[in-house]
C-alpha cells in the first residue's frame, strides 16, 4: 500500500484522488472483513457445538435441561446439576466478591491516602494476572484445608440450623469453590468500579459535602449512586468470568452429578463437566452429550449478558429518575 | 557455474549426505528419501506415557526413528486409530465391539506393560498397618452401602486393627480414565449389583463420594481427610508413598500390590493361541495374583498401508518386547509382560504386514 502512495506522488491530482480512493477501498475492505470475522466465528461455534450436540439433542431434547442422570454407561445423560452447580457457585462468587470489591473501590477512590491508592490498587489488580490453575492449587493446598479446620465447622455450629450448612464436611465443596470464584473475580469487579468511580465528577462530591454530608454520606449517596450502572457492569463482568471459570473449580467443587442443598456437599458445574470428560468421552453419545452442555453453557452465558444490559438499562434509566430526588 | 550457484550446490549435497530427516528443499521430489517413514505418530493412554516416552527416546537413540506420542487419553486414542490420523493408538481399556466394527476388526491390540490399581485411604486410628479388603466389601464401600469404618466385614477382615466409628469418605476419579475402567472392570467382576446398578467403563455414574481429577486430585482429597478411601495407579501410590491396602484375590489370599503380583496376574491368566489380547486379567486365577490388574494396550493395524512406516513400527514392537525395553519399564515400576505373553505377542508381530506383504 505505501508503494501505492509513493507513486502517486508525482502524478496528477485527479489521479491522486483515484489512487487514494483505491487505499481507501482496500482499508475498507480490510476492516470490513475484520469485523465480519467475529460473527463469523461464533456462527461456526455455535454450529459446531450444535451440530456436534445434535445425537444428544435427538435423544434427550430438552429433558437433558431438567434430569440428573449423568450415566456414561448407559448412555443416559441429563445436565441439570451441572446448571445448577454453575449458577450457584458464581452466585456465591458474586455474594462474596461484590461487597468486598466494592468496598475496595470505594475505599481507594475516596478514602485511602494518596501514597496507599496505587500499591493497594495494583497488588489487587495482580490477583487478576494468577493462572487459574495456580488458584486451584492454592485452593487444594491451602484454602480447603483452611475452610476444612476453621470455617466449615464454625458455619456448621452457629448457622446450622439452615439446611445449607448442614451434613459432612468434605473440604471440596461448592462453598469452596463459590469462595474461589470469588477471590478470582474480585479484581476484575474492583478494578472496573474504581474506574467508574474515580470518573465520577467531582462536583458530585463537592455538592454533598457542602450541603453537610459526611464523607462517608457523600460517597454512597453521591458518588456510588452517580456510578450504579457503571458498577453493575463491573458485576456482569465479574459474573460472565464465574461462569465460565474450569479449572480451578473442578479442582476444588468435588464433581458430584447431584442436587444437594448443603454448601459443604460436592458439586459439579458444566465447565468443569466438559474438562474433566471431555478427553476420555468414549462412546458417541457421551460426546455429543458433553457438546450440548457447551451448548447450555454458551446459552446460559448469553441469556445471563442480555439479562445484565437490561439491567444496565433499567439502572442507568432510574438514575435519570432518581437523580432528581438528589 | 556462478560461485554462490556452487556453494548453494555444495550445501545441498553436503546436507543430503547429512541425511537429515527432512528432505532439503531444494531436492528433487522423485529422489527416494531415505527418510521416509522415520517419523511415526501414536496417541492415546496418559498411564503407560512415562514409559512410552522413555522407550521412544531410547529407540530414537539406537535407531534414529522418531516416534511422537501424545497421551491425550485412551478414548482419544481409539478415536484418532479409527480415524487413522496416527500411525498407532494407544489405550487402557481394549476396544468395544462396535469400536471394531468401525474399523472392521482391523486392529491388533499390543499389550506392551500392566498397571494396577491400589486403594489408598487415610484412616489415623488405624495406625501404620495395612489394611485387607476384600472384593465385595470394596463394591459396597464404592456403592455407598458400607458407610462406617467399623462395617463387622472390615472388622472381620482386619482382626487387631482398631477400626473408628467413623465416616467413610469415597473418593474416585471425576475425569474419564483408564483407571476408573481397570477399577469398574474388577468391581463388575465381584459385584453383580455393580455390574448391573454402575459397569464398567472410563467414567460411570458413581453412586457415592466425591470426585478428583486425575491420581493426584484423588490423592489429594484422601491425604487431606481422615477417613478417605480411593482409587490410584500402583505406580503413582509407590512414588508419592501413598498408604494402599491389600486386596483379596480370587484364590483366598490377601496379596500386596506390586510389580510382582501384577505380573503374577497376567502370568495367570490362559491365553487361547489365537487370542487378540483383549483380555481383562481383573481378578486372576493365580494364587499370588493381585486382582486389580490390567495390560495397556497399542493399537496398530494388522495390515498397514505404507511399507515404510510399516517397517518402522515393527522393528519398534520388535525391540519394545525385548528384555532390555521390558528392564526399563521395571525401573518405571510398569510390571513387565510375563515370558508367555511375550512369547504370543513376538508370534503377533511378526505376522504384520504393509502394503499385503509381510515385513521382512
Amino acid at each position: 500500500m505505501t508503494e501505492g502512495l509513493e507513486s502517486t506522488e508525482v502524478v496528477s491530482p485527479v489521479a491522486r484522488l483515484q489512487g487514494a480512493a483505491t487505499g481507501d477501498r482496500i482499508f475498507r475492505t480490510l476492516l470490513t472483513i475484520a469485523a465480519l470475522a467475529i460473527p463469523t466465528l461464533l456462527g461456526f461455534l455455535v454450529y459446531e457445538l450444535w451440530s456436534g450436540s445434535r445425537p444428544a439433542i435427538a435423544k434427550f431434547g430438552t429433558d437433558f435441561l431438567t434430569t440428573s442422570t449423568w450415566d456414561p454407561v448407559a448412555d443416559q445423560f441429563g445436565a441439570l446439576p451441572l446448571i445448577f452447580g454453575t449458577l450457584l457457585s458464581s452466585l456465591i462468587a458474586l455474594v462474596i466478591a461484590v461487597p468486598l470489591s466494592i468496598g475496595v473501590a470505594i475505599f481507594l477512590t475516596e478514602f485511602a491516602p494518596g501514597p496507599l491508592r496505587r500499591p493497594i490498587g495494583f497488588i489487587v489488580e495482580l490477583l487478576a494476572a494468577i493462572p487459574s490453575v495456580v488458584y486451584g492449587l492454592w485452593g487444594i493446598f491451602f484454602l480447603i484445608p483452611l475452610l476444612r479446620s476453621s470455617l466449615f465447622p464454625f458455619l456448621r455450629d452457629t448457622l446450622g440450623f439452615l439446611p445449607l450448612f448442614q451434613g459432612t464436611i468434605y473440604g471440596n465443596s461448592m462453598l469452596a469453590a463459590g469462595i474461589i470464584l470469588a477471590i478470582m473475580i474480585m479484581p476484575y469487579i474492583m478494578s472496573v468500579t474504581r474506574e467508574v468511580l474515580a470518573s465520577v465528577p467531582g462536583s458530585q462530591r463537592e455538592a454533598a459535602l457542602a450541603l453537610g454530608a459526611t464523607r462517608w454520606e457523600a460517597a454512597w449517596t453521591a458518588v456510588v449512586p452517580y456510578a450504579r450502572s457503571g458498577i453493575v457492569g463491573a458485576i456482569i463482568l465479574g459474573l460472565g468470568r464465574a461462569l465460565g471459570e474450569t479449572m480451578a473449580v473442578t479442582m476444588l467443587i468435588g464433581n458430584r452429578h447431584e442436587i444437594v442443598a448443603s454448601l459443604f456437599a460436592p458439586g459439579y458445574t458444566m465447565a468443569a463437566a466438559i474438562a474433566n470428560e471431555f478427553t476420555e468421552a468414549s462412546t458417541d453419545m457421551h460426546f455429543a452429550a458433553l457438546a450440548y452442555v457447551a451448548l447450555v453453557l454458551f446459552g446460559v452465558t448469553v441469556v445471563v449478558n442480555a439479562l445484565a444490559r437490561l439491567l444496565i438499562w433499567k439502572v442507568s434509566k432510574g438514575r435519570a429518575s432518581g437523580g432528581a430526588g438528589l | 557455474m556462478s560461485r554462490p550457484a556452487l556453494l548453494v550446490g555444495l550445501t545441498l549435497a553436503v546436507v543430503a549426505c547429512g541425511g537429515g530427516e527432512n528432505p532439503p528443499a531444494g531436492q528433487p521430489s522423485s529422489t527416494p528419501t531415505p527418510a521416509a517413514g522415520s517419523a511415526l505418530t501414536g496417541a492415546g493412554a496418559t498411564f503407560p506415557d512415562p514409559i512410552y516416552k522413555r522407550w521412544f527416546l531410547e529407540y530414537n537413540r539406537k535407531t534414529g526413528v522418531q516416534i511422537n506420542y501424545q497421551s491425550i487419553g485412551s478414548g482419544g486414542g481409539i478415536k484418532q486409530f479409527t480415524e487413522g490420523t496416527v500411525d498407532f493408538g494407544a489405550t487402557d481399556g481394549p476396544m468395544k465391539e462396535d469400536q471394531l466394527a468401525a474399523v472392521q476388526g482391523n486392529v491388533l491390540h499390543i499389550p506392551t506393560v500392566m498397571g494396577a490399581v491400589v486403594l489408598t485411604y487415610n484412616l489415623a486410628a488405624a495406625g501404620p498397618t495395612q489394611l485387607k479388603l476384600d472384593g465385595p466389601t470394596i463394591a459396597d464401600i464404592f456403592l455407598g452401602k458400607i458407610t462406617k469404618w467399623n462395617d463387622r466385614r472390615l472388622v472381620a477382615a482386619n482382626p487387631g486393627v482398631s477400626l473408628p466409628n467413623q465416616d467413610i469418605i469415597v473418593v474416585h476419579r471425576s475425569d474419564g480414565s483408564g483407571t476408573s475402567y481397570i477399577f469398574t472392570d474388577y468391581l463388575s467382576k465381584i459385584s453383580p449389583e455393580w455390574k448391573t446398578k454402575v459397569g464398567n467403563a472410563n467414567s460411570v455414574n458413581w453412586p457415592a463420594g466425591l470426585g478428583g481429577k486425575g491420581n493426584e486430585g484423588v490423592t489429594q482429597q484422601v491425604k487431606q481427610s481422615d477417613g478417605a478411601i480411593g482409587y490410584v495407579e500402583l505406580i503413582y501410590a509407590i512414588s508419592n508413598q501413598l498408604s494402599y491396602a491389600q486386596v483379596k484375590n480370587s484364590t483366598g489370599a490377601f496379596i500386596v500390590p506390586s510389580l510382582a503380583s501384577v505380573t503374577a496376574a497376567a502370568a495367570s491368566a490362559t491365553f487361547a493361541p489365537d487370542t487378540d489380547f483383549r483380555v481383562s486379567i481383573t481378578d486372576a486365577p493365580g494364587a499370588d495374583a493381585y486382582p486389580i490388574s490390567s495390560f495397556t494396550w497399542l493399537l496398530v493395524k494388522p495390515d498397514m498401508a505404507d511399507e515404510a512406516n510399516g517397517k518402522s513400527l515393527k522393528g519398534y514392537l520388535d525391540w519394545m518386547v525385548t528384555d532390555e525395553a521390558q528392564q526399563m519399564a521395571a525401573e518405571l515400576h510398569y510390571a513387565p509382560l510375563p515370558a508367555p505373553v511375550v512369547a504370543l505377542v513376538k508370534e503377533r508381530i511378526n505376522a504384520l504386514k504393509a502394503a499385503g506383504k509381510p515385513i521382512a
